[in-house]
């Protein structure tokens, strides 16, 4: 604290992070947080225990499982959720393909990503969520900038994105039908970086797949994806071992790696505030989809 | 110690605004090059010219076919010295919802003007909007200025014109920048083809300017956000633990501050100011933290804690500018509404539609019977609980306010609080 009464930029990020969870947990009556072992909802799920501190966490945490993790992540979630004392939630997109309420797509570049939102909004029905708060950020992707931080959904889910109630200040108004519900984005106005920062900052773990390890990968559209039986290989796919680090972390079959010397925070905050690619452009084979990708999901009720 | 700056830019597609922040993003290595090799690319099937920078900041499908910019896109960008948050606003008339919506946190906003065009209605719009959102500081960026042969003598007209404008409204800080966003001439680095012009370049005075005195750090206030309590029968150490928590609305809290709970009128002192992190020795806007008073009161989610010595506005008759933000229903004198001010909800009442405000003119209609989407005007409104309240030019935060239909649900209104009657 100084004299002139300045608040560094993470500072000022995270009190109004905080301040979105709270004002979350006093209006809503289900709220609930998606955590996919990612650092973003990492972040988001420190935000939430420092905004109540002594106290628990007051609402649940929900894992939508494709079934298709890297092993590393689902061990680091388990740990981390009984860590902060919170109720856990996994909501398996097997249980929806099972029912035959999902169908799975086949062939090499087959991916549950986009069945995740089946699960997802099953999730919110079945648990009566009024409140979803998720990990994005408007950095990451176009139609994510023009996003809401409480961002309303009909009762199918959907996101109109012509028709958004106006947002002022910070007074944010989560009023919702039976049976409709808010997605809330506490960590909208931070960018990859800030994560980074934060992460060093705050001293946050974070699961090991984000440094620098060698791991057996093939090349796929310019990106490594890793070796797995999850994913049937193209001809001429041929695997190899590199030195690689995760910029993101999702689905197995839809997330690649980057090669990468970056082991330590230090180095991949260095290595993230010198790139020149987006985190979802270099990694994310599932918004190679069209120009449109994120913004045909999110009306659907994607994260 | 990277502060943040939040700004707000205003104009239309012509002014060349979406191309001015393209530029900005651009020439600061904001922009990646997978955004900017899908710009391009979208730029040649398009058959434009040039790399379309406007593309970057149009983010929906029906913004792309029409070329238009249809909601607030927030855009980030950081130099050493700043963190920035830009609102990017569409300009047309119908859209002064949106630009409302953006300019109501921004510490500064960006108005372009086509220096062949000069000061248009929609750039006195901008400008009024602007000081009514009470943003502090207005940046005027004449743009273009490779279309007037880089000429000094326009620049200096529109000065003027402007300024003559400007005189109507409470402007705090006005900085005039003659600019070419298209080339880059005073964006990010000075221009070669201006030297009459002394001033910094764009990015220079983002950089600069001076946003910390612009908070109200003298009227402490802190509206109860949500009461912690553990209520761990195991736990002794917070067994009793009862905190406060919110964000700082203005001012600063210390502990052993006297300290009043309204409305109930208790006094008590602040025992301690709790952080995740530890006990801190002082709190001010925006910081998020929980406050312990050292008597058992009672205090809940609505409730604002002041100093004893400074408290806000205490009432139910509340005067304000209100901008209207609903596309299928009107402001009428009589209706009712759910009203959102700090973090206490009430219901309101339309008591008089005074005038409504002409934002090009400044006119005002006093036998206006209604105000519809993007129109604005005084209304008396009676709550039926009290609000505890501020002037919105001295505080943004207690001055606030949104209106919410009670029967949707959306939010259709957002106002502005001025001074009690009588004062």
């Amino acid at each position: 604290m100084s004299a002139t009464y300045e608040l560094s930029h993470l500072r000022a990020l995270e009190s109004e992070g905080v301040h979105i969870i709270r004002e979350v947990a006093a209006e809503f009556e289900r709220p609930v947080l998606l955590f996919s072992g990612g650092k973003d909802s990492i972040v988001m799920l420190h935000l939430a225990v420092k905004a109540f501190t002594p106290a628990r966490v007051p609402f649940p945490v929900m894992h939508v499982d494709t079934g298709h993790n890297f092993d590393e992540v689902v061990a680091f979630r388990d740990r981390m959720v009984a860590e902060v004392g919170a109720r856990l939630v996994v909501a398996s997109v097997q249980d929806d393909i099972d029912d035959g309420r999902s169908v799975e797509d086949t062939g090499p570049r087959a991916s549950r990503n986009r069945l995740q939102t089946t699960t997802l909004l099953r999730a919110i029905d079945e648990q009566r969520f009024d409140a979803v708060f998720g990990g994005a950020r408007r950095d990451e992707e176009k139609a994510r900038a023009k996003e809401r931080v409480f961002s309303f959904r009909d009762d199918f889910g959907q996101w109109d994105p012509k028709n958004q109630r106006p947002e002022l200040w910070s007074l944010y108004n989560g009023r919702h039908r039976q049976g409709e519900h808010i997605r809330v984005f506490p960590l909208s106005n931070w960018t990859e970086l800030d994560i980074w920062q934060y992460i060093a900052a705050e001293d946050i773990e974070l699961p090991s797949i984000y440094f620098a390890h060698p791991r057996r990968v093939f090349q796929r559209d310019g990106m490594w994806m890793a070796d797995s039986p999850l994913i049937d290989r193209l001809e001429g796919e041929e695997v190899e071992e590199r030195q690689v680090r995760f910029r993101t972390v999702g689905d197995v079959t839809c997330t690649g790696a980057v090669e990468s010397p970056a082991a330590t925070l230090e180095q991949v905050i260095a290595e993230v505030a010198a790139t020149r690619l987006t985190e979802r452009g270099a990694t994310r084979a599932d918004d190679r989809i069209s120009e449109a990708g994120m913004e045909d999901r999110k009306r659907e009720g994607y994260f | 110690m990277a502060e943040m700056l939040r700004l707000a830019t205003a104009g239309s597609v012509d002014d060349g605004k979406s191309t001015l922040i393209g530029r900005l993003l651009y020439d600061s290595k904001a922009i990646f090059e997978d955004q900017l090799e899908a710009v391009e690319r979208t730029s040649r099937e398009r058959g434009d010219e040039y790399t379309n920078l406007a593309l970057l900041t149009d983010g929906l499908r029906a913004e792309r076919e029409q070329g238009i910019t249809i909601d607030v896109a927030y855009r980030y960008f950081a130099t050493p010295k700043r963190k920035f948050i830009i609102a990017d606003t569409p300009g047309h008339t119908q859209y002064t919802r949106n630009m409302v919506t953006g300019a109501s946190t921004a510490d500064l906003a960006i108005i372009l003007i086509d220096a062949r065009k000069g000061v248009l209605e929609q750039s006195r719009r901008h400008a009024f909007l602007a000081t009514l959102l009470g943003i502090p500081h207005l940046v005027l960026c004449v743009n273009k200025m490779d279309l007037v042969d880089w000429s000094e003598e326009r620049f200096e007209e529109i000065k003027a014109e402007f300024r003559a404008f400007a005189m109507k409204l409470d402007v705090h800080d006005l900085t005039f920048i003659p600019v070419s966003a298209l080339k880059g001439d005073n964006v990010v680095d000075r221009s070669a083809n201006m030297p009459w012009y002394e001033g910094g370049a764009l990015l220079h005075h983002l950089e600069e300017v001076h946003i910390a005195s612009d908070r109200n750090l003298i009227d402490a206030r802190f509206p109860v956000q949500y009461v912690i309590r553990p209520q761990n029968q195991t736990d002794h150490a917070t067994h009793d633990y009862r905190g406060y928590a919110g964000q700082v609305a203005g001012g600063v809290f210390k502990p052993g501050d006297e300290v009043v709970v309204l409305p109930s009128g208790f006094t008590s002192t602040i025992a301690s100011i709790d952080t995740a992190d530890g006990p801190v020795e002082e709190a001010f806007a925006p910081m998020s933290v929980t406050l312990r008073l050292a008597d058992e009161i009672d205090v809940s989610r609505g409730d604002m804690i002041a100093r004893r010595r400074n408290q806000p506005h205490v009432g139910q008759d509340i005067e304000a500018m209100v901008c209207w933000l609903s596309e299928s229903t009107w402001l009428r004198e009589g209706a009712k509404l759910a009203i959102k001010h700090t973090t206490r909800w009430s219901r309101a009442l339309v008591k008089d539609l005074q005038y409504q405000l002409d934002i090009n003119t400044l006119h005002r209609y006093e036998d206006a019977v209604g105000l519809a989407l993007n129109e604005i005007g005084r209304v008396t409104l009676r709550t039926t609980q009290p609000l505890f309240y501020d002037e919105y030019r001295r505080n943004r935060a207690t001055g606030s306010f949104i209106l919410v239909d009670e029967a949707s649900h959306t939010t259709v209104g957002a106002g502005m609080i001025l001074a009690p009657l009588g004062e």
